[in-house]
């Protein structure tokens, strides 16, 4: 699946839902299925600090080229957002990450966790999720 | 007087907040973020759009018609801003874009003229960012020392510490009246006898007071005052500086524009008279026009009816949230206003803000721009709600309701 076929399943499973607290109970049993990060990678250096909630990323390069997203938060409605968003691009390729319109989080209707008010590292993360994208770009190539 | 008693009193006054009929998310809107700003009232929202229909115009020099007109509702709201405080006289009244814009005020216009290398500020740790920062930054420059009193689990002052922080070094001591994070009510009069006791001005951050409570700054024998109008019903955009005259006059403008001066040359320039000259540029006339409308409000409203309401709002929705499981309140202190922090063990304050707010239930999360206070507690923030006139007991039912469906979800 391409990252665009991945986000339109997405938007076909959230669609579903008739109403705000049945989405977030989904995206609240994401979170609960995301692997969680080994706490050795906790670290500063992986921590987007939002001014809410706080999120760890760190990525990795498979040997076939394709990028290992690994993230957790210390709010659930967070963490199961990033989930969300590692499942459309772990596996693809760096350049097929920096291409990519991540449309999806507007669509399903959450675009306000994107917004300054929210400030939970949401968006912070969405970027350096193209930075890691982009540092190994060169090594994939 | 509105005639009510108890709990009519929002039915009596709801009416009047267009913006809180309205559904979000498809619920009746449920506001408890009124700590952070208060709805407005339909005669702040007449008296905005009168200004513009019938006398937009700027004040002071113009000698046409609307300017008179414009001129003199300004001024007005400076006569009733001076009643309301009970300030001697109405030039100790001064406009600023909010409580943040009067403190700095004073830190720049005060502090740098009176501060010395080894002087001494005394804050608490309670202080919203805008009374510490404005103070860090005037410490900096004046090679000042900052010192903090220290604060209770339950969220008071450290009485004992405030004694012997408070010495002949302090120059100032600022504090604030009511704790916007965990809305406890200090006894700055108690602290203002301490300060007068070694010399030291007193700063009261009033933002979180003025809603709820009468000022008399001659009877806390404040120095300044600070507060916003947005907190106490009034617009955005505008706030006041109490100060004494004596001080007010020794201190030098820090904002140079129109307005501000006495005369104007290449060789020097003289400035006008107080409040003028802390007022550069031409002002928020609409703004304060439309404070003088929110003074009106609470005027007819009355303190005490509003107290006696908010109290039993407050009461309620301890004795109902204390029964979820795993609940915490942040600051337990016996003077309080309508104001409650809490946390719940394995919560995490963004989660629940936003389910509430998925349930129509408007809430603040997070530090409260009081960081130091949120790291004495050893927590990153809290979930606040607080409440106001307007509100009413089905509100505090609905919150309690959502709370429980949240946590259910959550854990």
């Amino acid at each position: 699946m391409t990252i665009e076929e991945r986000q339109q399943e997405i938007i076909a499973e959230f669609s579903m839902f008739d109403d705000w607290m049945q989405k977030y109970e989904h995206i609240i049993e994401l979170a609960r299925e995301l692997p969680v990060i080994d706490v050795s990678k906790k670290t500063d250096d992986n921590l987007i600090r939002g001014c809410q909630s706080k999120v760890w990323l760190d990525a990795s390069l498979s040997e076939e080229g394709v990028m290992s997203y690994k993230a957790d938060s210390d709010a659930i409605i967070t963490k199961g957002l990033v989930s969300l968003v590692i499942r459309v691009v772990n596996g693809m390729r760096p350049s097929e990450i920096l291409e990519a319109d991540l449309h999806f989080v507007k669509d399903i209707g959450l675009l306000e966790h994107l917004s300054p008010t929210r400030s939970n590292g949401l968006a912070a993360m969405l970027k350096q999720i193209k930075m890691y994208a982009l540092a190994f770009s060169a090594k994939a190539t | 007087m509105v005639k009510t008693e108890g709990h009519s009193l929002a039915e009596a006054v709801r009416y009047r907040f267009p913006v809180l009929n309205q559904n979000v998310n498809g619920y009746p809107l449920v506001y408890l973020d009124n700590a952070a700003t208060t709805q407005k009232p339909d005669t702040v929202i007449a008296a905005i759009d009168d200004y513009y229909r019938k006398y937009n115009a700027n004040i002071h020099r113009g000698a046409h018609h609307l300017a008179h007109i414009a001129t003199l509702a300004y001024e007005q709201v400076r006569e009733d801003l001076k009643v309301f405080l009970n300030a001697r006289e109405k030039e100790e009244i001064i406009f600023t874009s909010g409580a943040t814009d009067s403190i700095n005020l004073v830190a720049q216009a005060w502090g740098r003229k009176f501060l010395s290398p080894g002087d001494e500020i005394v804050l608490t740790a309670m202080e919203h960012h805008a009374n510490i920062v404005p103070w860090q930054m005037v410490a900096e420059e004046r090679q000042a020392v900052i010192r903090v009193i220290p604060v209770t689990e339950e969220g008071e002052w450290d009485l004992a510490a405030a004694e012997r922080l408070i010495s002949d070094k302090t120059k100032l001591v600022a504090v604030n009246h009511v704790s916007n994070a965990l809305g406890t009510i200090n006894p700055v009069k108690w602290i203002s006898e301490l300060a007068r006791k070694v010399g030291a001005l007193l700063m009261v951050d009033g933002a979180q007071a003025v809603a709820h409570m009468a000022v008399d700054v001659q009877s806390l024998d404040a120095d300044f005052y600070a507060f916003s109008s947005h907190k106490m019903y009034g617009p955005m955009g505008v706030g006041v500086l109490y100060g004494k005259r004596e001080w007010l006059d020794k201190m030098s403008p820090y904002r140079g524009g129109g307005e501000m001066i006495d005369r104007v040359s290449f060789s020097g320039t003289t400035y006008n008279v107080i409040p003028y000259k802390f007022e550069a540029g031409t002002p928020h006339v609409e703004g304060v026009i439309g404070l003088g409308a929110a003074l009106k409000f609470i005027a007819e409203t009355g303190y005490e009816q509003m107290h006696a309401h908010e109290q039993l709002l407050l009461q309620e929705a301890v004795e109902q949230l204390r029964e979820v499981k795993g609940m915490r309140f942040i600051g337990t202190a016996r003077e309080k206003v309508s104001v409650l922090s809490f946390l719940i063990d394995g919560v995490h304050p963004y989660d629940l803000g936003t389910l509430l707010d998925k349930q129509g239930v408007a809430v603040r999360t997070g530090h409260h721009c009081t960081q130091p206070l949120m790291d004495h507690f050893g927590i990153p923030g809290t979930v606040r709600a607080s409440f106001a006139v307007y509100n009413t007991s089905e509100e505090v039912d609905r919150l309690v309701n959502a709370v429980n469906k949240a946590v259910g979800m959550l854990i």
